[in-house]
């Protein structure tokens, strides 16, 4: 297994063929001669393909694709958050501590989080499985505290629930997204105070499933 | 208080299909071809007449902000760009909107880009999103297989395309140039103005950037006219809007709700009142991170609209109401947020790149008490040096909580002065 945090720049990147592909036809997007507005995209794709950070390989390979400047890549690179620029663990834990999520607790996310992976903010396990990320607003402030992992969000947070979050990770399962107290989205979660006259059956279905969830708690 | 019939949002909680069977069933996607045939100075004219301001925080007309985008027809063509990088601490209705109501978003986009004479619009959505983004990949793929848009949108005989263009987390993307130039590939840093994106937008093209919520509630408005937008609300402020009530609330929620609503009732009937009760109270942040810090004793009797909370030397923002109980350290609230702005600074002007930081670190010192009663008055005057003296609106951003929290939480910062200086007295 690679250990990910001693790994070192390759020394060259490719789009493997299917990304390749995929490549092009972001680049369609974009109008004639504006190919440049791929380098974002092409990043990302390259970020994915290779395990989660943007080595600067990638980064020269975009630009050739682009036919940009690579300082122009490195720039894109290095301004945007997203773009790892060192090798990252396989599960990527990003905490929201901006004020809605502190109104709520984010604290003690960040404590559950700390404790369990015992690691602190900007580091990575030794095993290469867990890196731990202090991050800004994620939009979903009406779910807070809450935290992303990967690609997905997990919401409505608490010391317990991040712990068993992370250990199902660690154990190599897959924690389900989204809320953890039960809610659907972004519904108050005591049942619903608008939306309730009419619907279609399935939602009128789905609101009594609710309703049910709400007297339980 | 708003009767469902009212909503437009109907599905905002996601608990109905948000696919296209879903939309049509909640009544999207219904007769386009007719509002289309409106044609594009009429459907200006009932956007303007319903009086809808944009949703995204600035609240400028949107109706008046299409009529900017040339009428003829040059060389080169229009884009619509819609505004979905949502990141302001506090705000995440537009997230709703994409992974339950994508439908609304795309419809409104065709009806907009129409509008604007733009044959292409591009979706900026913030990178965090990805599976808002996959939601909504799924209706532009649905409608693009129905025929709704592509080459003869809803056989209207009107091309249109949409593109989705993913960010990669930076919240000063969420200002309409520097979006644009993230759209071309570029560094996030705003450009100056004139020229304005209906001049020269995106791709050197004249551009109309809207948020995402302006343009998905435009298909309702086209639809159920003009006169039943503008009877809800009040004057200048009509219309429905999403709030979305975080913080120390018993049910933190994202509720569509009248323009105007009053705070109180907002919070009691929706988000199930403030914890502990009314009276525990301490203050609200009522339009996302940017917008003034209102004691309670001003949250007891103001509305949500634009005008009201202007009025009060705040602002509706993007309606996300950040609610603080009285356990809540309101200094460190707001030093907090300065610290955000901080990290947010693209870097380009000097007062928001040196300022920013200024401003986090004196925060930072007036949690602890660490400063003399003068540089209260110092600060204020740095967070004056900085709002209006940048080109975007994040230098104002970062200014405004300050300004708010020296307004309405001056003793607390004296306090904190005088509690530290009677300890060190005390040790020494």
């Amino acid at each position: 297994m690679t250990d990910a945090h001693t790994a070192r720049q390759p020394e060259t990147f490719a789009f493997s063929s299917e990304n390749a592909d995929k490549a092009k036809a972001i680049i369609t997007k974009y109008p004639p001669r504006f190919q440049a507005s791929a380098v974002m995209p092409l990043l990302d794709l390259a970020q994915r393909q290779n395990d989660g950070w943007l080595p600067k390989a990638a980064m020269n390979h975009v630009a050739e694709m682009l036919q940009m400047p690579p300082i122009r890549v490195y720039e894109v690179a290095t301004f945007y958050t997203m773009y790892n620029l060192k090798p990252v663990g396989k599960h990527h834990i990003q905490v929201c501590t901006n004020l809605p999520c502190w109104l709520r607790g984010s604290d003690v996310v960040v404590g559950a989080c700390k404790r369990t992976l015992a690691i602190d903010f900007g580091m990575t396990t030794e095993d290469g499985m867990f890196t731990l990320s202090e991050v800004e607003c994620l939009g979903a402030c009406v779910n807070a505290p809450m935290m992303q992992i990967n690609d997905d969000y997990y919401e409505d947070l608490d010391s317990d629930t991040t712990e068993k979050i992370l250990s199902t990770l660690k154990s190599g399962g897959k924690p389900k997204p989204g809320s953890q107290i039960g809610r659907h989205t972004c519904e108050p979660a005591g049942g619903l105070t608008t939306l309730t006259d009419a619907g279609p059956p399935a939602m009128k279905a789905a609101k009594r499933k609710m309703a049910d969830k709400g007297t339980d708690r | 208080m708003l009767s469902d019939a009212d909503r437009i949002f109907t599905n905002i909680y996601g608990l109905g299909e948000p696919g296209l069977a879903g939309a049509r069933a909640r009544g999207d996607w219904d007769g386009t071809k007719a509002l289309l045939t409106m044609g594009r100075e009429k459907i200006v004219q009932v956007i303007k007449d319903s009086g809808l301001r944009g949703r995204g925080g600035a609240g400028f007309g949107t109706g008046m902000k299409w009529s900017f985008m040339p009428k003829e027809m040059g060389p080169r063509p229009h884009y619509l760009v819609i505004n979905a990088d949502e990141g302001e601490p506090g705000t995440c209705k537009d997230r709703e909107i994409l992974r339950s109501e994508p439908h609304k978003l795309i419809e409104g986009a065709l009806v907009a880009a129409f509008a604007i004479g733009a044959n292409a619009a591009y979706c900026y959505v913030r990178g965090e999103f990805y599976r808002e983004t996959e939601a909504l990949q799924r209706g532009v793929d649905e409608a693009y297989a129905t025929g709704l848009i592509g080459k003869d949108a809803c056989k209207s005989g009107y091309p249109f395309d949409f593109y989705i263009h993913r960010g990669a987390g930076a919240y000063i993307c969420g200002e309409e140039s520097a979006l644009i130039e993230s759209l071309e590939g570029k560094k996030g840093q705003p450009r100056m103005k004139p020229p304005f994106p209906a001049a020269v937008g995106a791709f050197g093209c004249p551009t109309t950037v809207n948020n995402v919520e302006s343009i998905a509630v435009a298909p309702a408005i086209l639809r159920r006219g003009a006169a039943w937008f503008a009877k809800l609300g009040k004057p200048n402020n009509t219309g429905t809007k999403l709030f979305n009530i975080s913080g120390h609330i018993n049910q933190p929620c994202t509720v569509e709700e009248e323009m105007g609503v009053p705070l109180m009732e907002l919070i009691e009937r929706h988000a199930g009142g403030v914890r502990g009760g009314w009276n525990n109270l301490l203050a609200v942040i009522p339009g996302g991170a940017s917008v003034p810090i209102l004691p309670k004793s001003v949250c007891d009797t103001v509305h949500m609209d634009f005008d009201s909370l202007q009025k009060v030397k705040s602002g509706l923002g993007t309606a996300a109401v950040m609610v603080m109980d009285k356990s809540t350290d309101v200094v460190r609230a707001i030093a907090r947020l300065s610290r955000f702005y901080k990290h947010e600074s693209c870097g380009q002007c000097t007062p928001c790149r040196e300022g920013t930081g200024w401003m986090w670190r004196m925060m930072e010192r007036l949690v602890r008490g660490e400063a003399t009663i003068e540089e209260i008055d110092l600060l204020q005057e740095v967070t004056k040096q900085v709002e209006g003296h940048t080109i975007c609106a994040l230098g104002d951003a970062a200014a405004w909580p300050i300004q708010g929290l020296i307004r309405h939480f001056r003793p607390e910062l004296e306090r904190r002065i005088a509690d530290r200086a009677a300890a060190e007295t005390e040790a020494a």
